[in-house]
Parts: C-alpha cells; sequence; structure tokens
C-alpha cells in the first residue's frame, strides 16, 4: 500500500502554516518599532532554520550509522528515516538564504544612533573587529570567505550523501543482490567520519561563534548530542502516525521499543554533555569562561533550568519502563514535549547571544516554530508519498521482519 | 524466532554441539596445566612481588622516592592509574553495552574482559592509595564517622567522587562478572572428579541447579545490572577526567575531557582485550569461539574509538588557539615542541595514526598484525595519560618553577609490579574460571553456528 496524504493530515498542516503566518505579523504589526526587532526575527530564522535542518541531518547520520554498523532491525523504518532526512534540502537553501543576508549585511547589523547593534554575527562587521582584538585574533577562522568555503562544503556533501543513499535504496528495491548493501556499507562508514568532523566545526561556524569571545572544546558534541536526539523523537513520531494510519504493518511493537531506546539514550547522551560542559566551567569559574552560562542563568533563569530538566527529566523517568516505550499515547505525548524541550535549547544557544537580555518567546518565536513544523512535516510526508514505505531485497530485511525483543 | 542473514558472517566455526561447547572450555580446567603456563605465572609473580617491594620500599622510606618534585606533583603514580582504570572500561562495555546493543559476538569475550576489567581496577586502585603515602589510613578517603576531630572527607572535591565512582564501578563488575559465572560453575562442579574441586566449584556455584527458577532470576538479576553498569562505564572515566577538568590548570582544564577520556578508556581497554585473548585463544584452543571476525568487530571498535579521540586531540589543540588564551596557547605548543616533545608525538603516532591502518580490512583480520598494534595503543594510551598530566605541570605559570620529571627506579618498579600482578591475576583466571560463558555461547550455537548456518550439521547432533 502506498502511503497518500490524507486531506485531514494536509488540513492540519496547512492550518499550522497558517497559525503561524497569522502569528508572525501579529508579532510582527507588535513589536516593529523595537530596537531588536530585526535581530529578532534574524534570530528566529537561525533558530528553526537550524532545528529542522539538525532533525534532517540527525536522521541522515542515523541512517549512515545503520549501514555501517550493519544493523539488521531497523531496517523496515530505513524509508521512515530517508523520509526525515530528505527534509536537508530545504534545511540548507533556509540557511544559506540567511548566511548570505548576514554575509551582506556585517553580520545583521542594527543602526542605533549610528552604532552597530545587535548583530547575529559581530565578527562578520569590521566595525566590531576593528576594536576587538580578541575576535581579530580568530582570523582566518572567524572570516567571511573561510566560513562559505566551509560551508559550502558541509552542504555539498550533506546533499550528495542524502542523495546516494536515497538513490541506492531505491534501486535495492527493483535490482537485489548485496553489491549495493556492500557500497552503502562503504559509503556510510565514509559519511560518519565526515560528519564525525563537520558536525563540530560547522557548529563552532554557525552556533559558537555567535558569542564570538566564548569557547568550549566540548560545544560540536553537545550541538550533536541534540541533533540526534531530536532526530531519533522526530522518527519515532512520524511511525507512530503511520501506523495509526493502518500503514508500516510490518514495523511491530519491537521496533518501535528499539527507536523509544534511542530516544531514552540520546536524552541520557544530551543531559551528560551538557552537564560535563556547564558543570567545568561552573567549577572552574574562570570569567570568560562561565560568562556564557551566568548570562542565561541571570536572564533566563526559568527557561534555561526548564529546558534542561525536561529534557533529562522527562524522558528518563517516563521512557525507563518497558511498556512506556511500546505505548503510542504515551510516546506520542513525551515525544512533542522532548521537541518542544530541544528547540528551547537551540533557542537557548542562539537567542541569549543575538538579543542579550531582551530575549523572549511570544507571537514572533511561537509563529515562526509552528511555520517551520508545518513546511517540515509536508515536506517529509511527500517524501514518503514517493517510495513505498517497506523496502524490498535488503539483506537484512527478513532479520528486522522477525524483530522480536 | 530470531533470524540471522545469510550475508553474516557465523560467530562458531566449524561444527560444534551443545557437548563441544562444554569440553572445550572445561578441558584446560579438568586438565594439566602446560608448562608454558607455569613460566608465565613464575615470571608475572616475580615481576609482581618486585613491585611489591618497592611498595613496601616506598612506604618505609616516603614518597620523596619517587620522582615527583614541588612542581610536577603528579606523574608516573597518576598516569599509571588513570591508564589501567581506563583499561578496566572494556569489560563492562563488552558485557553491558554491547548487551543493550545485542552484539552476539560478545559472547567469545565478554567473560575474560570482564576479568581483565576488575584485575585492572585493582591495579588502578593500588596507585592512589599508595600516593597518599600511608596505605594502612587508606580508609579515611571514605565519609566514615570517626573520632580524629574535624577530619573528614571533601565532598566538593572530585578526587572523593572518584572514590565513590571507581568503587561502585568495581562493586557492580564484579557482582556482574560473578553472577554470570554461576552457570557455569555449576557445569565444572557437576564434571568435577576429585573431592576437593568438586567441593570448592560447588561452593563458587551457589548450589546452582539450573531450574527454570534460577534462570528466571538470573535473567532478571543480569538485566538490572546491564542497566546499572551501563551508566557507570560512563561516569568513571568521565569522573576520573573531573580529576583535571575541574582545575584552572591550561591543558587540563577543557569541557571535552569527559567524553574523550570515556572514548580513550574504550580504545585502550579493547586494545587490552586483543592483546590477551589473542594469546589465550592461541594458548586454550577457542579459535573456533574467538576468531577473526571477533577480531575485526574489535579492531574496528579500536579504530572507532581512536578516531573519536584523535578528533578530540585536534579540537583542543585548535580550541587552544581560538580561544585566544595564551596560556592555554603555551601548554599545547609546549606539549608539541617542549622538553617532552618525543611523550606527545609518541602519543601522537600511536593513537591517532596506527588505528587508522585498521581501515585497510587486510589489516583488520591480521591477528599478527592486531597483535603488534594493540601493543602500540597501549603503549600510546599510557603516552596519553603521561602527557596529559606532566606536560600540563611541569611549567606552570611561574617560570622561576619550572622543572621536570624523571622516574625513578621505584617509579618504574611500581608499574611494572602491577603488570606483573595483573598477569598473575589473569593467568590464575584462565586455569581456574571458565573463560568462555559456556552457557551464554550456547544460546547462539544454532542461530550463529556455521555448520548450522549453512547447513552442513548432521541431524539431531544436539546431545548435551
Amino acid at each position: 500500500m502506498e502511503f497518500q496524504i490524507s486531506s485531514k493530515a494536509k488540513k492540519t498542516i496547512f492550518g499550522a502554516i497558517a497559525v503561524g503566518l497569522i502569528s508572525v505579523i501579529i508579532g510582527v504589526v507588535v513589536h516593529i518599532d523595537d530596537e531588536q526587532f530585526k535581530t529578532r526575527i534574524l534570530s528566529n530564522l537561525l533558530i528553526d532554520g537550524f532545528y529542522f535542518f539538525a532533525i534532517a541531518l540527525g536522521a541522515l547520520f542515523f541512517l549512515a550509522l545503520q549501514y555501517a554498523t550493519e544493523t539488521g532491525w531497523s531496517v523496515a523504518i530505513k524509508r521512515v528515516v530517508e523520509g526525515v532526512a530528505s527534509y536537508v534540502y530545504v534545511g540548507i537553501a533556509v540557511l544559506l538564504a540567511l548566511f548570505a543576508f548576514l554575509t551582506l549585511t556585517k553580520g545583521g547589523y542594527t543602526e542605533v544612533d549610528g552604532h552597530h547593534l545587535g548583530h547575529i554575527y559581530s565578527w562578520m562587521d569590521p566595525q566590531i573587529v576593528e576594536h576587538d582584538t580578541i575576535i581579530a585574533n580568530k582570523a582566518p577562522f572567524l572570516t567571511k570567505p573561510f566560513f562559505w568555503v566551509v560551508t559550502a562544503l558541509y552542504f555539498a556533501v550533506y546533499i550528495l550523501f542524502y542523495r546516494g543513499f536515497r538513490k541506492r535504496s531505491l534501486q535495492e528495491d527493483v535490482e537485489g543482490g548485496t553489491k549495493i548493501h556492500y557500497k552503502n556499507y562503504v559509503k556510510g562508514a565514509l559519511f560518519l567520519v565526515l560528519f564525525g568532523y563537520f558536525s563540530s566545526t560547522s557548529s563552532w561556524h554557525w552556533l559558537m561563534s555567535i558569542d564570538a569571545h566564548w569557547f568550549s572544546t566540548l560545544f560540536g558534541w553537545y550541538v550533536f548530542g541534540g541533533m540526534w536526539c531530536t532526530s531519533m523523537t522526530t522518527i519515532m513520531l512520524v511511525l507512530l502516525y503511520l501506523k495509526k494510519h493502518g500503514y508500516l504493518q510490518q514495523v511491530n511493537d519491537s521496533h518501535i521499543h528499539d527507536v523509544g531506546k534511542w530516544i531514552f539514550a540520546t536524552s541520557f547522551l544530551w543531559s551528560y554533555l551538557f552537564f560535563s560542559q556547564f558543570m567545568l566551567y561552573w567549577y572552574a569559574n574562570i570569567p570568560e569562561e562561565v560568562i556564557y552560562f551566568d548570562f542565561r542563568i541571570e536572564n533566563y533563569k526559568f527557561t534555561y533550568w526548564a529546558m534542561f530538566m525536561v529534557n533529562f527529566i522527562v524522558p528518563m523517568v517516563v521512557l525507563m519502563s518497558r511498556e512506556a516505550k511500546r505505548n503510542t499515547g504515551i510516546l506520542a505525548v513525551v515525544c512533542l514535549i522532548i521537541l518542544l524541550g530541544h528547540w528551547t535549547d537551540v533557542y537557548m544557544l542562539i537567542t541569549p547571544g543575538t538579543m542579550g537580555e531582551f530575549g523572549c518567546i511570544g507571537f514572533i518565536e511561537v509563529g515562526f516554530l509552528l511555520l517551520f513544523a508545518g513546511v517540515f512535516t509536508f515536506f517529509i510526508l511527500n517524501t514518503l508519498t514517493k517510495a513505498p514505505l517497506m523496502p524490498k531485497n535488503h539483506p537484512y530485511l527478513d532479520e528486522s521482519k522477525h524483530h522480536e525483543i | 524466532m530470531h533470524k540471522e542473514s545469510a550475508i553474516r558472517e557465523p560467530l562458531i566455526l566449524g561444527h560444534k554441539t551443545y557437548h563441544d561447547i562444554t569440553e572445550d572450555v572445561c578441558r584446560s580446567i579438568e586438565g594439566k596445566a602446560p608448562k608454558a603456563w607455569y613460566i608465565m605465572l613464575g615470571i608475572a609473580m616475580l615481576v609482581g612481588l618486585y613491585g611489591v617491594g618497592c611498595i613496601v620500599y616506598l612506604l618505609g622510606t616516603g614518597i620523596g622516592t619517587w620522582g615527583l618534585n614541588k612542581t610536577v606533583e603528579w606523574a608516573w603514580d597518576i598516569t599509571n592509574f588513570v591508564w589501567w582504570v581506563g583499561i578496566g572500561h572494556a569489560g563492562t562495555l563488552i558485557s553491558a553495552v554491547l548487551l543493550l546493543f545485542r552484539q552476539r559476538w560478545r559472547m567469545a569475550i565478554n567473560r575474560s574482559a570482564e576479568a581483565m576489567t576488575i584485575f585492572a581496577v585493582f591495579m588502578a586502585g593500588l596507585f592512589p592509595l599508595i600516593h597518599m603515602g600511608r596505605l594502612w589510613v587508606g580508609y579515611w578517603v571514605m565519609p566514615i564517622p570517626n573520632q580524629f576531630g574535624s577530619l573528614w572527607v571533601n565532598f566538593n572535591s572530585p578526587l572523593l567522587w572518584d572514590v565513590f565512582a571507581i568503587s561502585t564501578y568495581l562493586s557492580v563488575s564484579l557482582v556482574f562478572w560473578y553472577i554470570g559465572l554461576i552457570p557455569d560453575f555449576a557445569t565444572i562442579r557437576d564434571r568435577a572428579k576429585s573431592p576437593v574441586a568438586k567441593k570448592a566449584y560447588s561452593i563458587l556455584s551457589f548450589g546452582w541447579s539450573g531450574r527454570a527458577k534460577h534462570w528466571n532470576r538470573f535473567e532478571i538479576v543480569s538485566l538490572v545490572l546491564a542497566g546499572l553498569a551501563t551508566p557507570l562505564v560512563f561516569s568513571v572515566h568521565s569522573i576520573v577526567s573531573f580529576d583535571f577538568a575541574t582545575s584552572v590548570i591550561p591543558g587540563w582544564h577543557t569541557t571535552i575531557f569527559p567524553p574523550y577520556f570515556v572514548a580513550g578508556a574504550v580504545f585502550s581497554g579493547f586494545a587490552m582485550v586483543q592483546t590477551l585473548l589473542l594469546i589465550l585463544r592461541k594458548g586454550m584452543k577457542l579459535e573456533a569461539y574467538i576468531h577473526t571476525r571477533h577480531v575485526e568487530y574489535m579492531n574496528i571498535v579500536i579504530m572507532v574509538t581512536g578516531s573519536i579521540v584523535g578528533v578530540a586531540y585536534l579540537t583542543e589543540l585548535f580550541i587552544s588557539w581560538y580561544s585566544g588564551v595564551e596560556y592555554e596557547s603555551y601548554a599545547f605548543i609546549n606539549r608539541a615542541t617542549g622538553p617532552y616533545w618525543w611523550a606527545y608525538w609518541s602519543m601522537m603516532t600511536c593513537n591517532v595514526i596506527s588505528p587508522q591502518l585498521m581501515w585497510i580490512r587486510r589489516l583488520r583480520r591480521s591477528l599478527l598484525f592486531t597483535f603488534f598494534i594493540s601493543i602500540v595503543v597501549n603503549i600510546g594510551m599510557w603516552f596519553e595519560r603521561f602527557v596529559i598530566i606532566v606536560t600540563s605541570i611541569h611549567r606552570d605559570y611561574l617560570p622561576s618553577a619550572w622543572s621536570m620529571f624523571y622516574p625513578t627506579w621505584v617509579d618504574i618498579g611500581i608499574f611494572i609490579g602491577t603488570l606483573g600482578l595483573f598477569f598473575s591475576f589473569y593467568l590464575l583466571f584462565a586455569r581456574y574460571f571458565p573463560v568462555l560463558a559456556i552457557s551464554e555461547l550456547k544460546t547462539i550455537l544454532k542461530i550463529s553456528g556455521e555448520s548450522y548456518k549453512n547447513g552442513t550439521a548432521p541431524g539431531h547432533s544436539d546431545h548435551h
């Protein structure tokens, strides 16, 4: 049975997009005269642009991981993983447009009384760099040409690998044999190597450089932890939706249970990385390091701690039991909470650096989130209609169909 | 029912029956030990004894017999401590984490890897105890109500967290390992001929009868322990890394330390497992159970964790420049080009370059090459800890206080001694304990056994 997006789903998705748009418009009307208005819009584009792109990228990573580790059980959910990963196209388009705008506008500055304020990337503004030796010393890393060379490289590699995996996946359905399988094995390993570097280095350029003075060696892995967690959560939600509507009959409780374990494990991983980064800077209390956390705790106390508590405690407590990881209702609720929690994490990565103490979650934030979520969902579901949901001829397909734990 | 794809390599080679597995594992326990075993044990015990002698000399004379000085207050002792703790990571990773990932190949290696873990943690624990100077008051590190006035542990110190982390890890690993041994001890007990052996294994097996109820409880407790052990694998080395990273010393204080130490620990642990198993499988004729495929899997783990460690090195290097903190940059420049450059480049060569050779399929399936690389990695990981500890502190903020560290014969003697003790324990284990998990291996025989996979097994050959 081929998957079709039902009219009800379309209505819901376009409804969400419409509500999002209206919400953004209300926000724009109310806040247009704020000094931080432009920064706020740009921040939101970066938050949602990165957040949803990261989900897709995490799915691509997971796909490569399954190939490279010769995993059997996940074959039955492979098309869903591919579907989530397919959003890399849109994600990249949004980020490219945003980065191009920021490059052309000196990091997105706002001029107030002749002063440059409210950058996204202050290091892109020569007027700032001139008076800031710390940033100046970070050249050649923090320069526009280098930023663009590596960003283009990351995006090219991600698209190339996504297309390759997808093409071979569909080809395998027709041709069978093990040749494609072994090719995927090699390409999967290769992708993991590249991703191992890129996931860190890209997060330094795209996110860590917002707080241009600050640095942390763990930052890249921390961002990666959140990315992986949200990808598994999204994959779970898509699986639950498809199963609820009678698709993917061969995906059984054990598959769902395993994806649930991944959500549980990656939530722990993220929390562990959060704690490691936070605790070491907090304990050593070196001013130029701890300011990052001090500033967040001072100005965003509730949001910051609520974000950590939710992302750590909810999956830990709720998903601990075997039954919960097999219960559609519980899973759906927990997954939505995790997705919101990690959106807030990305919000906290970006907003304090760009908006200073003026960041808040209002119509604009909610609106953009809904807007992006709608487009994201539609794009994923649309990819799912393009190919049969159950792969054929994969050498481990039989293992996956008989998966029982 | 579990299916295994035809393209997966079998985990047990040739044709084996359930009975063969029991025979193959029990043979070395029931038979006479070969001369080589006595020779090896003799050497290991002598070396161990020498180490004990060095410890006694140190305790009688004082820490001054080590090469430490007013600037380098930690050196070989803590290097050895971290090195041994790291090695003690593989066993629990194999038995708990690989269990969660349903990696069946772990069943051939988990028992001996866990034994190695426990012995390695014993060796690790020795060093901080000796370093505290008065071995007989070592228990003061525990928060025990006492009458020593204001003497109380410092809960803010990561050194104390280490005490808790490592003792918890040791307890859980020990219990986990022992629980797994119980059914196998019972098998040996049932086969034992001499009354002494029968009595001994009878006590060791806790009256195991193999009833369904026993198996039921056995499985429940194994699962609970696996769940407990998994976070412990992460916590132990994270907390060991906190010993350094919570400080404000350039080269120590960096946020990537916890996960990077964990990866490094798994890296060195697997290298030690390779070294030991390659000898064990040959000496005990277990080639059908621990074969090229197992070695290859472990080499892949070594390659992956080695690469993670490599990425972490490069990240540290990069951020030391990017941060713009001159002390931080200097710490790294000094590592690479200062008086200890040779230690840094040994570390880089052994840990970053050598595991990359495992990308070549022929090399990672070559047993001789694997044996060589496993030793290289162990040397590299020792140097890593030496580099982190000594090069970061030998040139501190005050150039007038700069100094060098040179090990004395006591430093070297104690380290070599722990190697001797470790191998003595391991050799005794290999002689008297079932080195493969007999009952676990039997569960995968019909799924992953070569003759069952390709259909050459004679029908109904599974007599027990």
